[in-house]
Parts: C-alpha cells; structure tokens; sequence
C-alpha cells in the first residue's frame, strides 16, 4: 500500500475533525488519541530528551529506520499527549527532509487554532520545533 | 441600599454585608466578556485583578488633560502632572499608615521593591559568611533576589520551613536566626496556598534579635488592611496590578532611617540634586530611588484603586472573599480524588487544588473551554511544589471581590465535568 504523504495525513485529521461539532467531542478525542500515543521506553525519560517551553513535562525520541523518521513521546498531562499524538501521526514514517520541509496547514483547519496557538502554554511551537530538529540532526543540518 | 439602612446596620453589626456584589461587578466592564461563547469567569485574581472604571478613567483622563513630565515643569501642565502623581503617592502614603511621605517609594511593582531592597540595602549590609532567611513558601520574587545576593556575597540562605497544612513551622526560627543574620524577608499571603502568615508575631521575633524584616505585601494588600507602623516592619512592598490597579506601578515601603542610609539603586535623571563632571549629589527620599521619568500614568492610576479598596472597605472584601473560599474549599472537598493544597486555618482568597490521576494543565484547559480562567503550574513557587509538595503544579482558583457564590458553583460543576472527561 501506497504511504500517504504528509499532506494527506493532515487532509485526514482535519476531515475526523470536521465531524465534531463541539469543542467537548473534539477534546474527548484528543484525550483519546493521548491515551494511545507511543510511549517512549523508560529510559529516554530524562532531562536529555525532555522538551523545554511546556507547563506539562514532555519527552521525545526519534530513530531512523530506511530513511524514515519514527517519533516516540510522552507527557504527565493527556491532552499534550493528545496534541504530540497528532503531530507524530503527520510526521512519522517520513524522510527527514520531507519532515523539515513541511508545513503543519492542519492546526488551523481543524478549528483548534484558538487552543492549540503558539502563545499558548501548551509548547506546540516548542514540540515542532524538537521534533523537526530531529529530521534536521538525521539530515545531516546544523540546529539552532 | 439606602443610606440610613446602611448606617443603621453598621451601628448594629460591623460584620453585615454591605456591598452588592453585583454592583460591584458592573464597576468592571471586562467581568461582562464572554469567553468560548460563556460568560467570563474569571478567577485568576491572585495573578491580576481586574480594573474598576475608576481606574480606567484616570488613565485615559491623565493622557487625554494631564500628560507632561514631572517635577522641574514651569508651566501649568507640568504642575497639574506632578500634583496628581504626588498626590497618588500621598494616597499610597496613607493606604498602608506610612508615617512619612519620604518613605512611599514608587516602583514597577513587588518584584522591583524586592529587587532594590535586595540590591541596595541586602549589598550594603550582608557580607561574607552571613545569612538571610526568607520561607519556603516565597514567591520566586521574594527568593531569587536573595539567592543571587547571597551567591554574590557569598552568604548563606535559609528557608523556614512549610507544614502539610501549609504554615510556617516557627519552632526553630529563634535558633535559625544568629548573629549572622542580616535580614528576614517574606511573604505576608502565599499566592499558592493562600496562607496569611503571622507576619506581626515574626518581625517582633526578628526585631527582638536586631534583624530586619522586609513583607512582601503583593497578595495579602488586596485582601487585609495593612499598617506599617503596627506590624512594624522595615520594608514592605506591593504591586498597584493585584489591587485593582494598573499594571507596572507598585510601592515600597521602607523606614526613613534604613532609606537614608541606603545607596541609590539605578543613576540617571530624577534622582541627582547636583551633577558635574567629577560627580554627583544625589536626591532627597524618595527621590533618590526613583531614577529617570517615573511610570506617571500608572501611579496616578493607582490611587483610585486603593480608594475603590477603601470604600468597599477590608471587612467586607475579607468577609465576602472568606464566604467564596470557605464554600468552594468545602464543595471541592466533595469530589473524588481531590487534594486541596494549602489547608492553613488562616487563609486568604486562594485555593489549590490537585486531582488524582490528572495533570493541573488538563484541568486547566478543560477549564477554560468553559469560560473559566484558573492558572496552572507552579505559580511562580517551584521549590514549594516540587519540592515541599512533590507535585506537577497545581489547579488554582483565586478570587476578588467581584466573585460570587455562582460562579464557585459553576466551577464545581465545570472541574467534575473535567475530572470525568480526563478519568
């Protein structure tokens, strides 16, 4: 079977999305996706793999395997683990350069953009920016 | 309610309600917001209350017929300007029974009083191998400051210690403090677990060794009358953001006696009598903490805050404010799981709270897509929390006296439909 592409991932999420029509269904779901998240091994829960800029605590690893990125996460709060779920789900199983060079239209469209804002404490600017500096490092890029 | 009725029923019974909660509340237009389509429930007051119209208005006024620069004006703006700020600080002057004008310093809010002291008197007076103690339970405001001044010095800090209750173990306070203790700086009301500390007993404590005591007034100034002649205190300071006014503006207190023998804390405009080449003489108290063009708007703002505070009066905003976190501390109880946090049987307007198997910022989220406004985390308490309590935060409701029982009620009933969604 053809892998979908990382857009069409994001076309997926934001018609599940489209289908709730209230802000208590689409949290339910959130919580539901971070209660399934996978989990990164016990090991990797240290200082080292933790994400800064987040008022929960979050951990990331990512490995390569033929070329593509696989994300592993976890955090004490569900709801951020929701939110990592959903951006693994785009990034994962892609190459790092198709990771680096994407752009996360779905945040917007799946009318969470008020709750899931880059101002907000939540550290979505913070998850992206690990997780693409993750396909940066395996690129072979410099990282800020 | 009609005049008569009002003294009659102070004559009777000082304790009677006499505000409607209601009218205060259209005293502040943004309490009428809605948020997520819901009302506005906003109770995050410990981090900044909200602003009376009052307040507002002076703002706008002082921009709109009073804005020059201060002091040294020849013209008649210039005078109305500085007699309005001037008339704020005598206003500040008055709220906390300052004996003298001299000693009402204006600053940009606690973390700046805390921050002058700390850098002024704390670097003239503490020295190699002395201490400074401040609780366990200090805002970072409150501890940084001192952390850092002691690593430049080369001082030891120290904690009095916090219970499970939330108070201050005193016990060991007489033998913490020795000879080479310089000063005792704390918090009057923890914006954490809302604990009123018996600051009075403490200071005589300090005094009767001969240590200074600075009170970090910034959560309990919007909820119990201060005195600084009573409590007796060395310096005291507040934020004008916390007690319904602006933000940016705030007040240290500070007896003459330790002002005068403090050096400056920044240089420039304001705060010079003389300037030449080879030097300069600085400004008479309370000039000479107040470097470059002041933060004029804001402190003339800050005055009918404090008279908003004082008509209502402290009786009824404790009274009223204890009926919302006796009744919310009381329903919360109920639900299952939950821990308060903070269970001091003195309390101000604070409650935290935690609930098994959730995270604060879960709550918190749930929370706000309900129209309430809570903050989460560590409340700018760190050490408190992760390392006192062991925990990831906490959920914290604080109240102003624009709350009502309706909307604790409605934060119960939001926190249990929270609580079931993330169980």
């Amino acid at each position: 079977m053809q892998e979908k592409t990382l857009k069409e991932t994001q076309e997926d999420i934001i018609e599940e999305f489209s289908l709730f029509d209230d802000w208590m269904s689409k949290y339910e779901y959130i919580i539901e996706l971070g209660k399934h998240l996978p989990i990164v091994d016990a090991q990797h829960k240290t200082e080292e793999f933790k994400i800064k800029g987040c008022q929960s605590q979050v951990w990331l690893t990512a490995e390569l395997k033929d070329g593509k990125l696989l994300y592993k996460a976890d955090s004490d709060a569900v709801i951020t683990k929701g939110i990592i779920a959903l951006l693994i789900r785009v990034f994962s199983g892609h190459s790092p350069e198709e990771i680096i060079n994407s752009d996360l239209g779905f945040i917007d469209k799946i009318g969470m953009h008020e709750h899931l804002s880059p101002n907000r404490s939540n550290g979505l600017t913070s998850m992206i920016n690990y997780m693409k500096n993750y396909a940066k490092i395996y690129a072979g890029q410099s990282v800020q | 309610m009609n005049n008569e009725e009002n003294l009659e029923s102070d004559r009777n019974d000082i304790r009677t309600m006499n505000f409607d909660v209601n009218e205060i509340r259209n005293l502040f237009p943004i309490l009428s917001l809605r948020v997520h389509d819901k009302p506005l429930v906003y109770l995050d007051s410990a981090a900044t209350t909200q602003k009376p119209f009052s307040v507002i208005r002076a703002l706008e006024k002082y921009y709109e017929q009073q804005n020059s620069n201060v002091h040294r004006a020849i013209y008649t703006l210039g005078e109305e300007a500085t007699a309005a700020f001037e008339d704020s600080r005598e206003a500040a002057r008055k709220f906390l029974n300052a004996e003298k004008t001299s000693e009402t310093i204006f600053v940009k809010g606690t973390t700046d009083g805390v921050n002058l002291v700390a850098s002024t008197f704390g670097e003239s007076v503490v020295n190699k191998g002395d201490n400074v103690i401040v609780t366990q339970m200090e805002h970072h405001s409150n501890m940084v400051p001192w952390q850092m001044l002691c690593k430049r010095k080369n001082a030891e800090i120290k904690y009095i210690p916090v219970d499970e209750k939330g108070e201050l173990i005193l016990d060991g306070l007489e033998d913490m403090i020795n000879e080479k203790t310089r000063m005792l700086s704390l918090v009057h009301v923890s914006n954490t677990l809302g604990t009123i500390n018996p600051v009075k007993k403490i200071i005589e404590i300090a005094h009767s060794r001969g240590v200074p005591v600075m009170i970090d007034a910034a959560q309990s100034v919007p909820h119990i009358k201060i005195d600084v002649q009573d409590l007796d205190c060395d310096f005291l300071t507040f934020s004008g953001h916390k007690v319904y006014g602006p933000t940016g503006i705030g007040i240290l207190y500070g007896k003459e006696k330790l002002l005068e023998m403090m050096p400056p804390y920044q240089f420039g405009g304001e705060m010079i009598i003389e300037v030449k080449f080879s030097g300069a003489k600085f400004n008479e108290l309370p000039y000479k903490f107040e470097a470059g063009t002041p933060n004029i708007a804001d402190a003339v703002a800050l005055k009918p805050a404090l008279e908003f505070v004082e008509e209502i009066g402290y009786q009824n905003i404790y009274e009223h404010e204890g009926c919302l976190v006796s009744f919310a501390s009381e329903m919360l109880s109920e639900i299952e799981g939950i821990r308060i946090i903070g269970n001091a049987s003195d309390k101000a307007a604070v409650v935290s709270f935690v609930i098994d198997g959730t995270h604060p910022y879960d709550l918190g989220t749930l929370l706000d897509q309900m129209g309430i406004a809570v903050r989460t985390g560590f409340h700018c308490t760190q050490p408190l929390l992760e390392e006192v309590y062991r925990l990831p935060g906490t959920v914290r409701a604080s109240f102003g006296v624009y709350n009502t029982i309706d909307e604790v009620n409605y934060l119960i009933d939001c926190v249990k439909r929270a609580r079931n969604m993330l169980l």
